[in-house]
């Protein structure tokens, strides 16, 4: 079996005096889509927080290729595109400038704007600021960016917020895509997704009182 | 791997859209400087126009009320990009951190800096200050205005995660303004006097030269924690 692309290492995490998960490892390899799932305050977002090396785990390490991220930050941080539950979208911007913002600080090209845009539904809304857009909208704007992405890994929290059915079908079409190129899709979402189970791969996270 | 972006390109598309962003907001901008002006026009009024208390104290009312005014804008320079998620985006970035964050403080510099330094020379002729001193007014304000822009963002990238930071970040900043505030005015005085003020300056400028070099990874590293 081919290398793991990013394998989680007995990784522990603590809040507020509460364990949400403990010793929890896992390998994920290029092909896979992983939901994570579990109830509010399991600990799913900590999780991709982690994963996306913004958190510091209380114990153990996430490793990208084999190694620990902190030491390869830059080549990991080429190969991930993380949103999270906030859009990283500036309401003083028009969306057109905010993907172009978002795309060169990682380091994609611009090219292709307009087309990103008309796959999010959102032609004829170049020009327009985001702050007088809706939270879909934005919520768009940010994922426009999964068109253009080079990176390998895409960790996403609560990608399908505020989006339609329609968008969340395109959507679901793009991570298969995505995967079939080899690359790699983690998520959280409360929905099922329309994917077929055996493409599908789950973690769950138990909601500890302890 | 993917160098199609320069460090160099990095700085300016950051620079640019921060400059985009507060051109669009323009509150940001003006509330500062109002600020500055109405702080050292209560002056006169409450100590009354007797020229020769105001020539003597001039100096550092303009820098104190400089120090204030800085203090009242840097809370922004993070902020907004912490509730809206761009600087989690930043954070995430392949590009180094010191240097989009090096491009954010002197966006705000330009912003809030640059306004006080142009109006400076106003006010000071409202406190009646020896015409001999404008220069040197200048000359600190050109060089330590930077330095208060850098090392507030430290205090700000600490507290960028805290609800009601406003009071802690003026308790953790403003005590290290002081050694800007203590050459600044000196030089001014002393160049009230007619004295020589170049070993003012220079300290002034060492500060800044320091403060260049070494604060943009403390406010990186500053960030990663507070984001964690």
């Amino acid at each position: 079996m081919s290398q793991a692309l990013l394998s989680a290492d007995q990784l522990t995490c603590i809040r507020e005096d509460r364990i949400l998960f403990d010793q929890l490892s896992f390998d994920i390899y290029p092909g896979d889509l992983v939901q994570i799932e579990g109830p509010n305050g399991a600990g799913k977002t900590s999780l991709l927080r982690i994963l996306a090396g913004l958190s510091r785990p209380y114990d153990g390490q996430v490793k990208y290729a084999g190694n620990t991220i902190t030491r390869v930050r830059e080549d990991y941080y080429e190969n991930l595109l993380y949103i999270g539950h906030l859009a990283g979208v500036k309401g003083e911007l028009s969306a057109e400038e905010n993907l172009n913002f978002n795309l060169q600080l990682h380091g994609d090209s611009c090219e292709n704007v307009e087309q990103a845009l008309a796959q999010v539904n959102l032609t004829g809304f170049e020009d327009a600021l985001a702050s007088h857009l809706s939270a879909g909208q934005n919520r768009r704007i940010a994922l426009a960016r999964l068109w253009q992405s080079k990176a390998k890994i895409w960790i996403l929290d609560e990608p399908f917020t505020a989006i339609d059915k329609a968008g969340i079908a395109t959507l679901e079409h793009l991570f298969i895509k995505h995967i079939d190129n080899g690359g790699t899709v983690i998520l959280t979402s409360h929905q099922d997704l329309q994917i077929g189970a055996q493409r599908l791969k789950r973690i769950t996270l138990d909601y500890n009182f302890y | 791997m993917n160098q199609s972006i320069s460090y160099w390109q990095t700085f300016s598309n950051v620079l640019k859209r921060d400059l985009q962003v507060a051109i669009r907001n323009k509150g940001d901008i003006f509330n500062p400087l109002v600020f500055f002006v109405i702080v050292i026009t209560l002056f006169p009024l409450g100590i009354g126009s007797e020229s020769a208390i105001l020539t003597r104290i001039a100096p550092g009312v303009i820098w104190v009320a400089a120090l204030l005014s800085a203090l009242l804008s840097l809370e922004r320079l993070f902020k907004n990009d912490y509730n809206d998620g761009s600087l989690e985006q930043m954070l995430l970035s392949p590009q180094p951190l010191f240097i989009m964050v090096f491009a954010k403080v002197l966006a705000h510099w330009l912003l809030t800096g640059v306004p006080i330094i142009i109006i400076a020379p106003l006010l000071a002729v409202l406190l009646h200050m020896e015409e001999s001193a404008y220069g040197a007014l200048l000359a600190t304000l050109v060089l330590g205005t930077p330095v208060l822009s850098l090392i507030g963002a430290i205090g700000v990238a600490l507290t960028v995660g805290i609800k009601k930071g406003g009071v802690l970040l003026s308790l953790l900043v403003l005590p290290l303004y002081i050694p800007v505030l203590i050459f600044a005015t000196g030089a001014i005085e002393a160049a009230a006097l007619n004295m020589p003020y170049a070993g003012h300056l220079a300290i002034i400028a060492a500060l800044l030269a320091g403060s260049m070099t070494l604060t943009p990874f403390a406010i990186g590293a500053a960030l990663r924690v507070s984001t964690n």
